[in-house]
């Protein structure tokens, strides 16, 4: 069982201990500890079950690597599940639990699943469960989701109570990865004069130097590592930071950084995590390598761990995996592990080396500490179910069918070998080479992903760049080649000289024994972490998935949380040797970020709640708030739907606001409403261009409806036009338009009729406008005073300028509603005080605010079209029966070409007409008209659909408008609707306009 | 996220500061056109894998529309310059013949 040894322990501190619980457990580690370093140093091995067999898994690695110790961490808001155990910092008060298991993790009723695995092999999602569909999903599917998956996602109610932040940074050189490679890359580049940025995922600087025994200028590691961090942290053009990963390389420069800063110490007076928006000028991976599993069976056993990671837990925090330990491997470096435990006092049953000789200067010293070593074995299979209890060896060119003995453990050290970490590399196009010498992937120095000026940005160094010896001398070269590039002036000193023991590469041997039966295939692990199996991948490259990444989705090889950091190159040896190519000719899955997993709250930030989008707010906003206004969206507005008296329903208060404006006055916050100024010599001749009717012919002081729309011909917004003088338009679109359609006329105008000579400008936010709508809005308005607004002062579509109660105003006689109706237009400032005025003086006359919901109501009444109900980027304004406001004079307007397409002359098309239901209901927004009968598809055949649909208070029922294949023609003709359910609805085609259709009312 | 500059006034930028406008130098073609040029300027659209020729409006900036020409494998940028143009600037071209000798123009 793992235990904490007496002695050692680089990274913890035994006068501190710290309290945790996992499943409820209590437990105590030591400061310095990883979660993962104080489960095992508990004896705590079996930490969660696996993603499909619910085998029982253990710890792995000791790093970003974790495939299987995976936990939910925290309670409650604070909840979050899949958490690697070993990047995981212990502190006081942790609260971890395991995944994946039901009903417990000891005792697991789906480990049945574990009896049948021809059940589940790769594709069974898609071979199996397939008849009768019907069974799919309300049998198959719940069970796999339950049986299926790793962590629970939090309570839908949860709510992340942290504080999360985002930075934008600079620099020349970034440094990725605080290993010595990176150390010395950063000390060159900032002696070279550049200004660098140094990210360290982990808690500590030095990476695996001193656990791996390297000596730099005849000394351990440990004191180079901490001088150089010294020196780094004196300079200022030189900022360096732990816990902080490097988690995507992206276009021209662009890197995400993760930085965690309270995991490890939870304060709310800080945020949790940074999320690093850096650009660097040139960026150094000295992101170091990783340690490859082997595939024997039962190498998934807890207690089977990397002969790093197991040396890590030795080295840096005194916890021994066992009593006596099994080291298998194919390569000089694993001998390093069976040194460390037998100097930390763990014993050491052999090293099974599948190579046929070991003679180098680490497995010679092994044998001289009386280390039994065993050349050209292998692992045939791990003895035991919940943890190691022995294992059997053979010969490695066998096909395992029989043992040449068996010895006795409680845990396994396996090396296959090391993988540089390519991963940020990769991300934005660098491409990777096959090393036939150290048998990995590693960074083509030759094709490296390009920046703005075509050159590469990225540099790799140390392990990362496939150099698995002495690093230092290679890091500084890359730095100064990174900081010239960025033309840095000085000379830096030369770098210190790091010696490792010469260690022999890594003999091909990606499965034991090599011929291996069937029955042990089944059993060896490739991807831990989704329970991908040897035979699984060469009965995907059986059944015709040769490319990788089919492969990959298949059998999900590679995919969750740990993204194959552990079972990508393994997975590709043995699909290339099933395919009998080698493996360059397999090639990788493709690298994306993050490298690994980063929170949501790093990614939202600071956006959410209130300041996840700004909020644009009308100078009337606040009156709107404290008086009942229930709020719609549109656009980044607030608009008042309508306002509601206490008491009342939604309903209720549209009627009542709908009635009131009808029979005595309303008043309309229309500030919303886009306002762009169109001026200069061409502006009429823009107009033309910008509108299906003519603008350039109207006259100051007077207002004209128009259409805008794109070159196909569909309608895009609407809105009256009012000129101000002979050079000036003030163009009004609609409320979600303005932004919009100021950036149409700026593309055209800045775009293809460069030379006309117009300005726009757009004043959507300077004025407050105000609707005053109703019998008695003349009459209200007169109150004030100041300016002529009768009949003949002010005509029907006309404008003036002037003081109307000693406000400065633009008095627009438009109605979108058919009754009389003035728009008045004040500065911004003004609005609330000529809205309070205008609700003052009106009182004795009936004066009511009416929402948006009042006004939809009374432009359908009155047949008027709504841009985004009638309109939804098909409609040309002919299907709307717009023709009179499409001119037929002007040589050209955009859209005038798109409308010429047969398809848009077409007589078929659904065209504009009022629907009114037989029995007076609401027809369902968007219904579609049915015609008896199918098409050839056996669908039902369609011939309309409603727009716009209301209950209407002045008329007391349901009306609609919708659009009818050839519905002017249809008038009288009941149709059939949709409903709910099967149900039809019978409706007769009307007008569309059903209020005042002589106009006389607006007009008064 | 690429990195940009405007030729209006001159900032260099990230990509979200700017709003990408499709393929540059499309010639209009209004009323009267034949089926043909209509398509070819609403639809037809070149999406090449390297050079190309694209719109941008330094939204967040200016307000002004400009013209890219960029790699869209590499991701590299030629250059970029003022919108009131209908075909790329002579130095642009030399530029990207200079770095891709086997170019064979934009048509």
């Amino acid at each position: 069982m793992s235990h904490r040894l007496a002695k050692g322990g680089r990274l913890i501190n035994r006068a501190h201990e710290q309290k945790f619980t996992f499943n409820g457990k209590p437990m105590r580690g030591l400061k310095g500890d990883t979660l993962a370093a104080s489960l095992l140093a508990n004896g705590q091995m079996l930490l969660g079950r696996s993603f499909k067999y619910h085998r029982p898994r253990g710890v792995v690695a000791s790093g970003a690597e974790e495939p299987n110790a995976l936990v939910g961490l925290g309670r409650g808001d604070s909840y979050e599940p899949n958490q690697r155990t070993t990047t995981t910092d212990l502190f006081d008060g942790l609260v971890a639990e395991s995944q994946n298991h039901w009903p417990s993790l000891n005792f697991d009723l789906l480990a049945l699943n574990n009896l049948v695995p021809q059940f589940l092999t790769a594709g069974f999602y898609y071979k199996t469960f397939i008849q009768p569909r019907a069974f799919w999903k309300h049998v198959y599917e719940p069970i796999i989701r339950h049986s299926a998956g790793l962590g629970k996602a939090p309570k839908q109610d949860a709510r992340d109570p942290d504080r999360y932040e985002q930075i934008y940074a600079f620099c020349d050189v970034l440094v990725i990865g605080g290993g010595i490679a990176g150390l010395q890359a950063a000390l060159t580049a900032a002696q070279a004069g550049a200004k660098v940025a140094l990210w360290e995922q982990t808690a500590h600087w030095g990476g695996r130097a001193p656990v791996d025994m390297v000596e730099i200028d005849g000394q351990p590691a440990d004191i180079w590592i901490k001088t150089t961090v010294k020196t780094l942290e004196s300079m200022d053009n030189v900022q360096l930071r732990l816990r902080c990963m490097g988690a995507g390389v992206h276009d021209h420069g662009y890197v995400l950084g993760y930085e965690r800063i309270t995991d490890h110490a939870p304060d709310p007076a800080s945020p949790r995590h940074r999320l690093w928006r850096m650009r660097a000028g040139q960026i150094i991976t000295a992101t170091g390598a990783i340690e490859r599993p082997l595939s024997f069976a039962g190498n998934d056993v807890p207690g089977v761990m990397l002969a790093s990671a197991m040396r890590d837990y030795v080295v840096n925090y005194a916890v021994a995996p066992g009593h006596e330990v099994v080291v298998v491997t194919n390569n000089d470096d694993a001998y390093r592990t069976a040194i460390t435990l037998r100097k930390a006092g763990v014993g050491v049953a052999a090293v099974v080396d599948a190579r046929a000789q070991a003679t180098g200067a680490l497995p010679e010293q092994a044998r001289a500490m009386g280390i039994r070593v065993l050349t050209g074995k292998g692992i045939r299979k791990v003895k035991g179910r919940g943890h190691v209890n022995g294992v059997e060896i053979c010969r490695i060119d066998s096909k395992g069918t029989a043992y040449t003995e068996k010895l006795d453990c409680d845990a396994i050290a396996m090396s296959g070998g090391w993988s540089p970490v390519v991963h940020l590399w990769s991300h934005c196009g660098g491409k990777l080479l096959w090393d036939e010498v150290g048998n990995f992937f590693r960074p083509d120095p030759d094709r490296p992903p390009l920046g703005a000026d075509g050159a590469g940005f990225v540099h790799a160094c140390g392990s990362a760049a496939g150099a698995m010896g002495a690093v230092l001398a290679e890091a500084h070269a890359t730095a100064l080649k990174a900081a010239q590039a960025l033309r840095a002036a000085s000379t830096p000193p030369a770098p210190a000289d790091d010696r490792v023991a010469d260690a022999a590469p890594m003999e091909a041997v990606w499965m034991m024994p090599r011929n291996a039966e069937y029955d042990l295939r089944m059993k060896m692990w490739l991807d831990f972490q989704n329970d991908v199996k040897v035979a699984d991948v060469q009965l995907a490259a059986r059944e015709g998935f040769q490319s990788v990444e089919h492969a990959k989705r298949y059998t999900t090889l590679g995919m969750a949380t740990d993204q194959g950091k552990l079972s990508n190159i393994n997975g590709l040896a043995i699909l290339s040797d099933a395919l009998g190519q080698p493996i360059p000719a397999t090639g990788t899955t493709t690298f994306r970020p993050p490298y690994t997993p980063i929170s949501l709250g790093a990614i939202a930030g600071e956006a959410r709640g209130a300041v996840f989008q700004p909020l644009r707010r009308t100078p009337l906003h606040d009156w709107h708030e404290g008086n009942g206004a229930d709020w719609e969206p549109v656009g980044h507005w607030r608009r008042p739907y309508t306002y509601r008296r206490s008491g009342e329903s939604r309903h209720d208060a549209v009627n009542r606001e709908v009635i009131n404006t009808r029979q005595n006055i309303g008043l309309l916050d229309a500030s919303t409403l886009g306002k762009i100024l169109v001026s200069g010599p061409d502006a009429g001749r823009f107009l033309d261009m910008l509108y299906t009717n003519m603008m350039s012919t109207l006259k100051p002081g007077k207002c004209r409806y128009g259409l805008m729309c794109n070159e196909n011909g569909f309608l895009m917004d609407d809105g009256v036009v009012a000129r101000i003088d002979e050079q000036s338009f003030l163009v009004h679109t609609t409320s979600g338009g303005a932004d919009h359609i100021h950036a149409w006329m700026e593309d055209w105008l800045q775009c293809e009729w460069w030379d006309w000579k117009v300005h726009t400008l757009n004043l959507t936010e300077q004025f407050a406008q105000i609707a005053v709508v109703g019998p008695k809005a003349r009459q209200l308005l007169e109150r004030l005073g100041g300016m002529d607004l009768s009949r003949e002062g002010l005509p029907f579509m006309d404008w003036r300028e002037g003081t109307l109660g000693g406000f400065s105003a633009r008095v627009f006689r438009i109605s979108f509603s058919g009754e009389l109706s003035f728009e008045v237009a004040v500065p911004a400032s003004q609005g609330r005080a000529f809205w309070d005025r205008l609700l003052a003086e009106g009182q004795d006359l009936g004066i009511m605010p009416y929402g948006t919901e009042a006004l939809h109501i009374l432009r359908a009444e009155k047949g008027f079209i709504m841009i985004g109900d009638e309109t939804d980027g098909t409609v040309i304004p002919q299907d709307l029966c717009l023709n009179w406001a499409i001119s037929k004079k002007k040589a050209d307007f955009l859209g005038k070409r798109g409308m010429e397409r047969a398809a848009m002359t077409d007589p078929n098309r659904w065209t504009l007409v009022g629907l009114e239901t037989l029995d007076g209901s609401v027809l369902p927004h968007g219904a579609l008209a049915v015609r008896a009968g199918k098409n050839a598809n056996k669908q039902a055949i369609t011939e309309g659909r409603v727009t716009s649909t209301y209950f209407s208070a002045t008329f007391g029922r349901g009306i609609a408008m919708g659009l009818v294949e050839r519905g002017p023609e249809r008038m009288g003709e009941v149709i059939s609707f949709a409903g709910a359910g099967n149900t039809r609805i019978a409706a007769r085609i009307v007008d569309p306009v059903l209020y005042d259709k002589e106009g006389e009312k607006q007009n008064v | 996220m690429l990195m940009l500059t405007c030729p209006c006034c001159g900032i260099t930028a990230e990509e979200t500061e700017f709003a990408p406008g499709g393929e540059a130098h499309l010639k209009r073609f209004g009323p009267g056109s034949s089926d043909g040029d209509y398509e070819s300027y609403m639809f037809q659209r070149k999406n090449p894998r390297g050079v190309h020729f694209e719109r941008w409006r330094h939204a967040y900036g200016c307000g002004k529309w400009f013209l890219a020409a960029r790699d869209t494998m590499t991701l590299e940028v030629f250059g970029t310059y003022p919108a009131q143009t209908t075909q790329p600037p002579p130095e642009i071209i030399a530029k990207i013949k200079q770095k891709r000798p086997e170019w064979e123009g934009s048509q």
